[in-house]
């Protein structure tokens, strides 16, 4: 088996844009996917809609695409119907974090065994560029023609604030760090959510001259921090930076188990 | 002494986005005349992979050119 196992490849070249970094992130999950072994038969995947939400159907699992932001509620009832298979849930920033943020924030409050990775390339792509709850204060969309003036989500918090038991967050550029940090939580039992930085050259950098893709990842590179230097920095020159690595690896009793024990011997 | 890595570039998926141009430390790749990316110094790959997995259209594959297949 290789990476090419994981993948559609007579469906290939992905639809993607040129440049759209959340391919990088399906680059770094196949690989993951190859080494962790992941059987197929006992992996599915749900995705919802958007760029990152179309992608996992270019991916050779058995796949479940659903209506904007659902991907974790019918997770759910995958995960609780037969608790035996992997579930994962591949979603954007806005699928998971707007429209689907309730459903985000109650899977987290579960510990339900899913692990989810929430592209944030801070923008509605597919949509035609419109503001995310991601999108940085100032930046241009559609939506936001004199700049964002909302503050931005802050995808760990809400998870670790909501009861995730892994929580952490890599980027397109450290693509070596994604790789270890999907790895880690595709092997997590309970809720694992990987916040990945990614970019939207078209969408985003076209409005905030950013066009070249280079340039987008190089954004990328100035705007995230280890931990380690993070620790070393003010909150001033942290304002606007993205921390990278695992804020949370604890473990509690995950919803599948509390089901099947409340409900030992009861026949159900 | 032969080139140790044998870099490949998947013409039909790849959208020449030029990141793997752009970020790598050995400036393998090129820009050739129509703005598609080109593999000009394959010699001065150390064989890092970056390139392979950063690509946003999983269109490189790196691999190490055995021994004898090199003194061909």
């Amino acid at each position: 088996m290789s990476w090419k196992d994981y993948i559609k490849q007579n469906m290939f070249p992905l639809f993607t844009c040129s440049g759209c970094t959340h391919g990088t992130v399906t680059n770094a999950f196949v690989r993951v996917a190859d080494e962790l072994k992941l059987d197929k038969d006992k992996t599915v995947i749900v995705c919802a809609i958007g760029c990152a939400g179309r992608i996992p159907t270019f991916l050779d699992f058995p796949v479940l695409r659903v209506t904007h932001g659902r991907a974790l509620a019918f997770a759910t009832g995958i995960k609780l119907s037969r608790p035996d298979v992997k579930v994962i849930a591949l979603m954007g920033d806005g699928d998971a974090l707007a429209i689907g943020g309730n459903h985000f924030i109650h899977a987290a409050r579960r510990n339900i065994d899913i692990t989810a990775i929430v592209s944030r390339n801070e923008i509605y792509g597919m949509t035609g560029g419109q503001y995310a709850p991601t999108t940085p204060p100032g930046a241009r969309a559609t939506t936001a023609p004199y700049g964002m003036l909302e503050p931005a989500f802050d995808t760990c918090k809400v998870a670790e604030g909501a009861g995730a038991t892994y929580v952490a967050r890599s980027d397109a550029y450290h693509v070596q760090h994604l790789q270890r940090t999907l790895k880690a939580a595709l092997q997590h039992k309970g809720f694992a959510v990987v916040e990945v930085l990614t970019s939207c050259p078209t969408q985003f950098g076209r409005r905030n001259n950013l066009a070249d893709p280079a340039k987008m990842l190089e954004r990328i590179k100035e705007m995230t921090v280890t931990k380690a230097q993070a620790e070393k920095m003010t909150p001033e020159e942290l304002a606007g930076k993205f921390v990278i690595g695992e804020f949370v690896n604890t473990s509690r009793p995950e919803l599948t188990d509390i089901y099947a024990q409340a409900f030992a011997g009861m026949g159900v | 002494m032969g080139r140790s890595f044998h870099i490949e570039i998947n013409t039909k998926w790849c959208k020449n986005c030029g990141i793997c141009l752009a970020f790598c430390p050995q400036k393998v790749f090129t820009w050739d005349e129509k703005q598609r990316i080109v593999i000009s110094y394959p010699e001065k790959c150390t064989g890092c992979l970056l390139c392979e997995y950063r690509c946003p259209d999983l269109a490189i594959e790196v691999r190490k050119v055995e021994e004898e297949e090199s003194h061909e």
